[in-house]
Formats: structure tokens, C-alpha cells, sequence
């Protein structure tokens, strides 16, 4: 059986955020959940970024379950890049980067950007001094 | 004063015949713990320093020839950024921070003097009143760096002795020229190299003065004055390591020979327009004092950690570390770990310390002996608003 693993952003309507949707990934489907942000308001529409690892079959029923209790599922496609070759290994976005995506090696103190940890946070954008990290779709 | 190992003459003789033994700050903060202190005394000659930060107090003075007929420039803007020109008719000087009146924070005198030393071609405007011996009103043109006669920087305050590093106690995310501040002590934020730093090697200017000759911006440059607000009498430690912001340095050097590697135009969002310069200092190992102060490690250099949701220009300090704390990746305070971030370049600044120790082994690079030595008294003045006359 493969394993999947994958970022998907749930988008709750307002009347779906009362119910424990989350608990039910986890209990009926096997979903191993790391939630990387969340803005649930009361009354309000919700938005859910998580990391999901969870096996081919059940990652497929999840995904159904949630789509039949009206959640939006759709995958992480925002990427955030580094232009490399221009980057002076400052560290300044490190300073904000909360997923440990970017980070400076402890002997060398150049800067590595390990794109899987990225949450799309885009906190980074704005600290770089020389403006060297963009945002894609 | 300590007795004195050698001389200036007697180190730049052993630099000619390719004989001097170079090593970079890092390497004989290693040699003396290792070996002590009298061997870096015995063994060594010169000590290479470097810092790459953001040193907003920087600029270019620009002289950009006389056109026919002539013009006594009154303003002028270098792709839209303004430069002063308060001086001779063509003199102009372009200030790092100021900001282009189109773009913004997006571009500005960083940018310009970035720009001119990658060889591109700069939009010059200028406009006058006219004189009977400078009858032109306004001008038009563009301007490189080969175009124009001389273009050197000269930046009033580079290479701050220690500076304290940044945290942030309100709820909201503040943008300061310390980077970016996550609220409730979410980060902290430091910009010197340490134990790599020029002032921080030679922390009573024993060696650093008047008319030291120095890596800058890729070129030779000198040290020109003491910078702005150049403070020594900023609390030191037992080792003679001020714990704050202390002394600093005015450089100047030929903009024309600087490379864009180590002068680099940036932006701290919300803040403004700054410039990242690299500069490198050789320390001469004169005497047994400036082999102990050269000697010195991160874990011996201290600085406060001040808040800057206090918008004062007392900021209170949250707590006081080490840099070999803050180069951990985390400190405490109030009992909570805080992830740590630099905001200057170690590896540039290692590269620059390397590139020198290279130039002053073969030959390229001498040392020069000060005319003068940096102020040891002086104290920072504060300045009140809405005085009286």
C-alpha cells in the first residue's frame, strides 16, 4: 500500500466548522494530520492548511468525506522561491521562518531552503533585505 | 602599553617577501585556545577582521563634469532618487537611504550607488536658477561610471562596535531596520559578526585609527574619522568588550574599484532603503595586549536585547547574551527559549576576511600605521525636541 503524503488546504463554510471534522480524518480514515495554519472563526468560512499523511485508499475515502460534508479540499500550489545565486546568506528570513524551511548551516552559515517544510507562510517575502524570495502558483 | 613584539615597518617587510603570517579572526580565536595567547603573540603577524551588514550611514560623493554650456545643479536626482548637491556646481553627494520619489522603498541611493558600480547607466536630472557663469537652467542626460570624474564613497558610520540585538513584546509583527519582529518575543534578531568583527578584535582602537587602510566594498579604502556617534564609553566587560553599541568608523574609498559583491543595495520592509557594505579590517599583532583582544571569542563578546515595541530612544534591554548564545539559534528570556537570527552576513563576512588574508599574503595589501587614533572619551549627545533658541 503507498503512502501519501500531502498539503491540502480545507475550506470549511460556516455552517461545517461546529462539527469535529478533523477528529474524523484521524479516527475513520487513518489521516496522520500536522495542521500548519488554521483561521476558524465562529459564524465564519474557515480555512485549514494541513500535512496529511495517510495511506492511497484512505486518503482517497478522506478526501471523499470531507467533499460530501461540503468541505472545499484543494492542494498547496502556492510555492514560495529563492533566487540562490543572488542571496548573501544574511539570515534575515530566518528570522521569521516558523517551519524551519530556511535556515543557516552551523558551520558554514550559508542559507538552505528545504522547500518541503515551507507552509507558503510568505512572511519571508517582505524580510528579505534584497527582496530575493517570490511567491508562485 | 604593552612591549612591543614588532612594528608596522617590520610586519609590511615580512608582507613584501611573501614571509607574514596571516590569519582571519576566526583562526586565532582557535590558535589561542588551543595554544594560548603568547603563541599568537610569537607566531602571528597580522589578523584579518570583516563585518557585512546594513550600514544605512553610507553614501557617494560624485562629481559628474561640466556640461556646455555649464550648469550650477541646485537639484538633482539620479534615476529619480535625490542627491544632495548643496556644494560646487557639478558635486553631488547620494545618500544610501533616500528614496526614489516614483519607486519608493523599492529603490534608492543604495540602488543608484549599486547600479553605478555594476557599470549601468544612471538617469541624471538636475535643474538651477542660472548664474552669468552658469547660464543652463536644467539638464537631461545619463551618466556610468566611466562618464563621470570621481565617485568615491564616504560613509559617515560603518562597522558599529557591538550593537544590541532586537525582540519585540507587543501583539503585532513590527518592521524595523533589525528585520522582522514577531510579536509577544517571537524572534530576536542580531547584526554583527562577533568574534569576526574589526572593532570587536581591537576594542580600544589600539590599532584601528585615522588612516588605517582597510578592505571596502571590494577595493582599498581607508578609515577616514571616527564615525558618527562614535561612543567608547559604552559600558565594557572585564576583556575591554564594550556590551552595546560603541565605537564606530567614517570610511572612504574609490567607488570605481568597489565591486557589487560586497556593496549591495537592500530593503528592511517598512523601514526603508539601506546598503549592505563589507568591510575588512587588518589588525597588526603589535604587542601582547592586541594578541589577547584579537584573541577574543563569541562567547566573551555580550550585548543587550532591547525592545523595540517601546518606540524610545531608551529602549529597555529584556536581557543581556553572548553572541555564542544568540549564534546557538535560540535565547531565553523571561524563561520562554526565542528563536535567534542574524542580519549580517557571517559567510560574506568570512569571505572578506579570507580575501584579505589573501591580498596582505602576496603582497597586494599593506598595512598602514594611523596619523591619529580614534577618540577614547567621547559620549553621545541626545536630542531634545521643541527647544528653545
Amino acid at each position: 500500500m503507498m503512502t501519501q503524503r500531502k498539503r491540502i488546504i480545507l475550506t470549511f463554510p460556516s455552517l461545517v466548522i461546529e462539527k469535529p471534522i478533523t477528529y474524523h480524518l484521524v479516527k475513520d480514515f487513518d489521516f496522520k494530520v500536522n495542521i500548519l495554519r488554521a483561521k476558524i472563526v465562529s459564524g465564519e468560512e474557515g480555512r485549514l492548511l494541513f500535512e496529511v499523511e495517510a495511506d492511497e485508499d484512505d486518503f482517497e475515502r478522506g478526501l471523499d468525506f470531507l467533499r460530501s460534508e461540503g468541505v472545499e479540499v484543494t492542494p498547496l500550489s502556492k510555492e514560495i522561491r529563492l533566487n540562490e545565486k543572488a542571496c548573501t546568506h544574511c539570515g534575515a528570513c530566518t528570522a521569521v521562518c516558523g517551519s524551519g524551511a530556511l535556515s543557516l548551516d552551523k558551520d558554514t552559515w550559508y542559507l538552505s531552503f528545504d522547500v518541503d517544510k515551507c507552509v507558503a507562510c510568505e512572511l519571508c517575502v517582505d524580510a528579505c533585505p534584497l527582496g530575493l524570495l517570490s511567491v508562485h502558483f | 602599553m604593552a612591549k612591543r613584539k614588532r612594528t608596522y615597518d617590520e610586519i609590511n617587510e615580512r608582507i613584501r617577501k611573501g614571509e607574514a603570517v596571516v590569519v582571519t579572526a576566526d583562526e586565532v580565536t582557535a590558535i589561542a585556545k588551543e595554544s594560548g595567547v603568547e603563541q599568537v603573540l610569537e607566531k602571528v603577524d597580522v589578523v584579518t577582521t570583516a563585518t557585512f551588514g546594513a550600514m544605512c550611514s553610507s553614501g557617494a560623493f560624485l562629481n559628474f563634469g561640466h556640461s556646455e554650456p555649464p550648469i550650477k545643479m541646485t537639484k538633482v536626482w539620479l534615476n529619480d532618487v535625490p542627491a544632495y548637491t548643496g556644494l560646487a556646481a557639478v558635486d553631488a553627494y547620494i545618500g544610501a537611504t533616500e528614496l526614489s520619489e516614483r519607486e519608493g522603498m523599492n529603490y534608492g541611493g543604495a540602488h543608484v550607488i549599486e547600479d553605478l558600480i555594476s557599470g549601468k547607466r544612471i538617469r541624471l536630472r538636475a535643474t538651477a536658477y542660472g548664474t552669468d557663469c552658469y547660464p543652463r537652467r536644467e539638464i537631461e542626460t545619463y551618466i556610468d561610471k566611466d562618464s563621470i570624474n570621481e565617485a568615491f564613497l564616504f560613509n559617515p558610520r560603518n562597522a558599529y562596535q557591538n550593537y544590541a540585538a532586537a525582540t519585540n513584546s507587543t501583539d503585532r509583527i513590527l518592521h524595523t531596520y533589525m528585520g522582522t519582529l514577531l510579536p509577544r518575543f517571537g524572534n530576536v534578531t542580531y547584526s554583527t559578526s562577533g568574534q569576526l568583527s574589526p572593532l570587536l578584535n581591537d576594542p580600544e582602537y589600539l590599532t584601528v585609527g585615522i588612516g588605517t587602510r582597510i578592505f571596502l566594498g571590494g577595493a582599498q579604502g581607508y578609515v577616514a574619522w571616527n564615525g558618527t556617534q562614535h561612543n567608547p564609553s559604552r559600558q565594557r566587560g572585564p576583556n575591554g568588550v564594550p556590551i552595546g553599541a560603541a565605537g564606530t568608523i567614517a570610511v572612504i574609498g574609490d567607488l570605481k574599484q568597489m565591486s557589487p559583491r560586497y556593496l549591495r543595495a537592500a530593503r528592511f520592509y517598512g523601514y526603508g532603503v539601506t546598503l549592505y557594505v563589507g568591510i575588512g579590517v587588518p589588525i597588526p599583532v603589535l604587542d601582547e595586549d592586541i594578541a589577547r583582544f584579537v584573541s577574543v571569542s563569541d562567547a566573551d563578546i555580550t550585548t543587550g536585547i532591547c525592545d523595540y515595541g517601546i518606540p524610545s530612544r531608551q529602549r529597555p534591554v529584556v536581557a543581556t547574551v553572548s553572541y555564542a548564545q544568540l549564534r546557538s539559534g535560540w535565547v531565553e528570556i523571561d524563561g520562554k527559549k526565542v528563536r535567534t537570527a542574524p542580519l549580517s552576513s557571517l559567510a560574506m563576512a568570512r569571505e572578506i576576511a579570507e580575501v584579505l588574508k589573501s591580498q596582505i599574503e602576496t603582497g597586494k595589501f599593506l598595512l598602514t600605521e594611523p596619523v591619529a587614533r580614534l577618540p577614547l572619551t567621547a559620549t553621545v549627545r541626545q536630542l531634545a525636541a521643541g527647544g528653545e533658541e
